[in-house]
């Protein structure tokens, strides 16, 4: 690793934790980019990546909580049952290719940009103040 | 059974993916749970970290977790996440949304073309 590749890691993963901030995200849609960028395999950055989530999502949690938006029970039956889908797509993900797994992970973003865009724009005022 | 199904979604996907889940547990837990958005991203950071840590382990047992590269970018990523969601509770929802859309696009054209 050089001072170069450090400070780059660094810098995205701060950008990477607003984010996850921001968006109640883990950071992981950066992280495994990032993460490949600096040399790793797909796999070990999702890995590793999985990981680097947890700091994020701990710190990220407190605040929110302080904030009173968060629902622990809400979260905790989100989390447990979300274990159980890990196993199915731990076991999946050794069967795919690299490629296949990359292009998976682009229209998966995709799809959720274009979700995201579409509710905002059902979400705006119909009739909007002409100020 | 709406909450379970949302958490089963979400699971799938973070293994496939290594990502938390999150990006879709917020948006299901808006549309089908009602949560509001402040609410929905709060509760999806809990649900990750309990996502996530058994993500870890299944990856960490095949030899696949760096934790050297995890702290380098997991460790500023806790500062971000701080001043995340302290920006958060002041930043108008739509303007988010928006950006938000953009850099996806922006990184799934990236992994593609890569």
């Amino acid at each position: 690793m050089t001072t170069t590749t450090i400070v780059l890691a660094i810098c995205l993963g701060l950008v990477a934790g607003v984010m996850a901030g921001l968006f109640g995200v883990g950071g992981g849609i950066l992280f495994v980019p990032a993460l490949v960028a600096l040399g790793l395999g797909q796999l070990e950055a999702q890995g590793t990546s999985l990981l680097a989530i947890l700091p994020t999502v701990v710190a990220g949690t407190l605040n929110q909580r302080r904030y009173g938006n968060l629902r622990a029970r809400t979260a905790i039956v989100v989390g447990l049952a979300s274990i159980a889908g890990v196993e199915v797509g731990a076991r999946v993900v050794t069967e795919l290719p690299e490629s296949i797994l990359r292009r998976l992970f682009a229209l998966l973003l995709f799809a959720v940009a274009a979700q995201l865009v579409w509710r905002a724009r059902r979400a705006r005022p119909r009739y909007p103040d002409s100020s | 059974m709406r909450l379970v199904a949302i958490g089963l979604a979400a699971g799938v996907f973070s293994a496939f993916f290594g990502v938390g889940g999150g990006i879709l547990a917020v948006p299901l837990l808006i549309l089908f749970a009602h949560l509001p958005e402040r609410a929905a991203a709060a509760t999806s950071l809990l649900a990750i970290a309990i996502t996530a840590s058994a993500g870890v382990v299944v990856f960490a047992l095949r030899g696949q977790v760096d934790v050297r590269y995890a702290a380098l970018v997991g460790l500023p990523a806790a500062v971000g996440a701080l001043a995340g969601t302290s920006l958060q509770q002041r930043v108008r929802t739509s303007t988010l949304t928006y950006g938000f859309a953009v850099l996806l696009t922006c990184v799934g054209i990236w992994l593609l073309v890569s």
